[in-house]
């Protein structure tokens, strides 16, 4: 623990008074920013727009934006969440126009809703992703996808930092389909969708470690011997609690304010 | 062109930094681009972690975007893995603003703060499909223009660059796009030949291939002779108020990190205090400072466009404002509880400096305070006329660990003109004397002592240009005694930290800042032969560039040793003696001779002119305070002030 010494003052940071969820989307080319990056965005964006973050305490204060579960570096996301501490109450629509307008085009800020229990990570426990292959026919994937949702377990490995690791997609897996361009999801990768370019949705099951877009790709070679020409191009699409449907229920909930754009 | 190069992003590493989208970047539309006569792509040749930051990159940027017949966009060296990809896709150099074709613009500026840059210029004029030869280019290509420091002596590079702007950038980058407007405009008379002589007598240009080098059977430069119309000898370019030139106003804030995150305003440019052996503090003088209203305006104005947390306060020696103490006091009063921090590069080693790090440290991190001695024994202090005493850092060391800082860190230079063993040795005792004063001070065995040490490069417009360079073997070995000194106390030395390299990248860098127009041909061989990113340590090879210099100089009758070891008579006709800096080349010779016999020189800013000749021949004298303003008490309302966001 730190002794503070003489001509050291102590940090008089106000308490935290509000916490506010914020859904925010990574578009476009900044698709290839890491979480990193995208903390940092918004760190020196919430004191831009003068939004009245609480920090911690100690000599170093940081201000608290707490993060969860970040989309790859190089995955566009629709639904990246946050929660920001505040030393006031602030209106939530107001805290969403004036980040949205301090951050760059491309770090877009959605929606936002006070916090209320239970926690943000309490509310998530899936992902849906739409996966753009450019180059791969259709029926190649409808096949790929039929092949893999056949098996029980399909295992890929993936290598890490910190070593090789068995990731068994299939279990993870709660749905897999594939749709056609024209009527797509309306992709936010920046690129309109050509004829050509068959896309993947899949619903995925959070575990650990989190099976990722290319994971599903990787089963898909391993069950079909299925290789994009190009790289894919991942979003997330949304992200919350599984029902019995397969359909996942919105982490904010039914106190959300929507941007006014 | 961004769609050819997005594929190929999500196989490298950090592709962030190729996206561009920072904050306050321009991007201009096709319409735009279209109706702009003079298009500038700027360069700094090195890393995108490393050049974003650049102030001069920033402040040309923002001064030609302002210009309604300029744009510009930026663009920064990639690393080998993109290249590998670009040159398998056939995808060409790229800005990083609009991603279009290097090759594209009508210039492609290259700030050069380190000769090291120089291999990573041949990288991006070859992926843009420039010819790397300066003679091989026609009216389709950019002409390619270098500035930053090391124009001072761009002759290594004459191969290359096409014209060379010296000294500060932001009036001459719009005399050159006024050439080059004017030029098109009447439909490029003369191809480019006419352009490149419309150039040469533009005041602050150098263009290399109107000027003849010949040189003499011992192997140095016998006559550098102008031909057509060119000056016998280019000065260089002084912005005379900085004032003028509240530049970046609003400063590019990266997505991606990068080395220095925070805001930076320049308080003063130019250095009077007459280190032998600072390049930067020779050829920017005379000292302008600007004016404490102006840069407590640069400072808010910084802050608010940005979001940094930290105010950079830039200068050669930045505790030598005549006003520090006003601007420091006004600012840390100013942002007060906002969790705004201020940063000084301080040199100055005295109390005052003290007083000015409490108050910067009042809204932030009181961690560590850097100061530069140089050198380790009196002596060599007297040679570079680097006047600190030991007795001046011990009190000022104690009195900062009395106020509750807990880390010092000390710059050096090791292979110094005239410097022997002892003199580096010097410097384990100095820093064994600074952990027992801490220790005394503080009350407690908890303090660090950090020693930074540099090779020294002997460099152009300096009082050592004539110096012979340290071997890198006589640099390393005086390291190797240096650390068994440091550890020879073991009570002491376990709270003494040392930082160096090796001293072979030094050798290269003074081949590069000294050569003449023979050493192109070295810079070539490297870079054909996988040369890249040379201030790097994993990607910078000794070997590739002694196997180079031999094979190339060799056949000349010269050497990589005759270019760095060798000393310099006062008659031998320099590469950059046609390169005005200011500078009395004889005042110079005489501060030579004056560091060898170990006199000092004051600082004119406090006392009587020594003739230097840098006022009479910019036509310009040193502008120091007091301004008799005052720092605008900007009211602070929100955190960093501002009425976006309204109360609750």
């Amino acid at each position: 623990m730190a002794r503070v010494r003489p001509g050291e003052a102590a940090n008089p940071a106000p308490p935290t008074v509000q916490r506010i969820r914020v859904r925010f989307a990574k578009r476009g080319r900044l698709r290839f920013l890491s979480h990193r990056d995208i903390a940092r965005a918004f760190e020196r964006a919430v004191r831009r727009a003068g939004v009245p973050v609480s920090h911690s305490h100690g000599f170093s204060p940081h201000p608290r934006l707490s993060w969860i579960g970040a989309a790859p570096t190089g995955a566009a996301s629709e639904a990246e969440y946050l929660e920001i501490g505040l030393t006031r109450e602030v209106d939530p629509a107001q805290l969403v126009d004036a980040l949205d307008r301090a951050l760059p085009s491309g770090l877009d800020v959605l929606e936002a809703a006070v916090a209320t229990p239970p926690a943000l990570a309490d509310r998530i426990d899936a992902v849906r992703w739409a996966v753009e292959l450019p180059g791969v026919a259709e029926g190649e994937l409808r096949a790929a996808v039929e092949a893999l949702l056949a098996e029980e377990s399909v295992v890929i490995e993936r290598v890490t930092p910190s070593g090789r690791k068995q990731i068994d997609v299939r279990k993870a897996l709660v749905k897999a389909a594939v749709v056609t361009a024209s009527n797509g999801p309306g992709l936010a990768t920046g690129t309109a969708a050509v004829a050509g370019c068959a896309i993947l949705t899949a619903v995925v099951r959070q575990t650990t470690p989190a099976v990722r877009p290319d994971d599903v790709l990787g089963a898909l070679d391993v069950v079909a011997g299925l290789t994009p020409p190009v790289p894919a191009r991942a979003t997330r699409m949304a992200q919350g609690l599984l029902d019995d449907s397969g359909e996942l229920a919105d982490p904010l909930g039914t106190d959300r304010v929507t941007a006014q754009v | 062109m961004f769609p050819d190069l997005e594929p190929l992003l999500p196989r490298v590493s950090k592709p962030v930094q190729y996206v561009g989208g920072e904050l306050n970047a321009q991007v201009a539309d096709e319409d735009e681009w279209d109706a702009t006569p003079v298009r500038w792509a700027l360069m700094y040749p090195d890393a995108y972690e490393v050049g974003l930051p650049n102030q001069g990159v920033m402040i040309l940027y923002e001064v030609l975007n302002e210009r309604p017949d300029a744009l510009a966009e930026r663009c920064y060296a990639v690393w080998p893995d993109l290249e590998a990809l670009l040159r398998e896709h056939r995808v060409p150099a790229f800005t990083v603003d609009g991603h279009r074709p290097v090759g594209d613009f009508d210039v492609l500026g290259v700030s050069f703060s380190t000769e090291l840059g120089y291999t990573n210029l041949l990288t991006t004029l070859d992926l843009a499909g420039i010819p790397l030869h300066t003679a091989d280019r026609d009216e389709s290509h950019p002409v390619v223009l270098m500035g930053g420091h090391a124009a001072f002596n761009p002759e290594p590079m004459t191969d290359f660059v096409d014209v060379v702007a010296l000294g500060d950038g932001e009036e001459v980058v719009g005399d050159i796009t006024g050439v080059i407007r004017d030029w098109k405009a009447k439909g490029r008379p003369g191809g480019r030949a006419e352009l490149l002589d419309r150039l040469a007598v533009t005041d602050g240009c150098y263009v290399p291939a109107r000027y003849d080098v010949t040189y003499g059977d011992d192997g140095a430069i016998a006559a550098v002779e102008p031909v057509g119309g060119a000056p016998r000898s280019v000065q260089k370019r002084t912005t005379r108020d900085l004032d003028d030139w509240p530049y970046p106003k609003a400063p590019l804030v990266p997505l991606a990190e990068t080395v220095h995150e925070r805001a930076s305003v320049e308080i003063f440019r130019g250095c009077t205090r007459g280190c032998r052996f600072c390049q930067a503090g020779m050829i920017t003088r005379p000292v302008r400072e600007r004016s404490l209203q102006g840069i407590g305006e640069m400072v808010d104005t910084a802050v608010r466009a940005s979001g940094f947390d930290e105010v950079g306060l830039l200068s050669l020696s930045s505790a030598d404002h005549s006003e520090i103490a006003e601007i420091t006091k006004g600012l840390a009063d100013r942002y007060e509880g906002s969790n705004t921090s201020l940063s000084l590069p301080s040199t100055r080693v005295d109390a005052f400096n003290i007083d000015l790090a409490n108050e910067i440290s009042r809204n932030g991190r009181r961690s560590g305070l850097t100061f530069a001695p140089e050198g380790g024994s009196e002596r060599i202090r007297r040679v570079i006329n680097k006047m600190v005493s030991e007795e001046d850092l011990i009190r000022t060391v104690s009195e900062a660990f009395a106020q509750g800082w807990r880390q010092v860190k000390l710059y050096f230079m090791c292979g110094l003109p005239t410097e022997e063993d002892s003199d580096v040795l010097e410097i384990a005792g100095m820093a064994h004397r600074v952990i027992k004063a801490g220790r005394a001070a503080s009350g407690h065995n908890d303090v660090r002592c950090t020693i930074s040490i540099g090779g020294f490069v002997p460099k152009p417009h300096t009082p050592f240009q004539w110096a012979p360079q340290a071997h890198p073997d006589v640099v390393d070995e005086r390291l190797r005694k240096l650390r068994e000194a440091v550890n020879s106390d073991r009570r002491l030395g376990r709270n003494v930290g040392m930082r160096y390299h090796d001293g072979k990248p030094s050798l290269i860098e003074g081949l590069l800042a000294r050569g003449d127009r023979r050493v192109g041909r070295v810079i070539e061989r490297v870079w054909r032969e996988g040369g890249r990113f040379d201030g790097w340590s994993e990607h910078f090879s000794f070997e590739r560039w002694t196997e180079a210099a031999a094979a190339e100089l060799g056949p000349l009758g010269v050497s990589l040793d005759w270019f760095t070891t060798r000393e310099r008579d006062r008659d031998e006709v320099l590469p950059w003696d046609h390169l005005d800096s200011g500078l009395e080349r004889d005042w110079l010779w005489d501060d030579w001779q004056e560091a060898l016999a170990g006199g000092e020189q004051d600082d004119c800013r406090w006392t009587p002119c020594f003739d230097c000749g840098v006022c009479p021949s910019t036509g310009q004298d040193i502008q120091v305070g007091p301004s008799g303003t005052q720092l605008i008490p900007l009211t602070v309302a929100s955190p960093v002030g501002g009425n976006r966001f309204g109360s609750a």
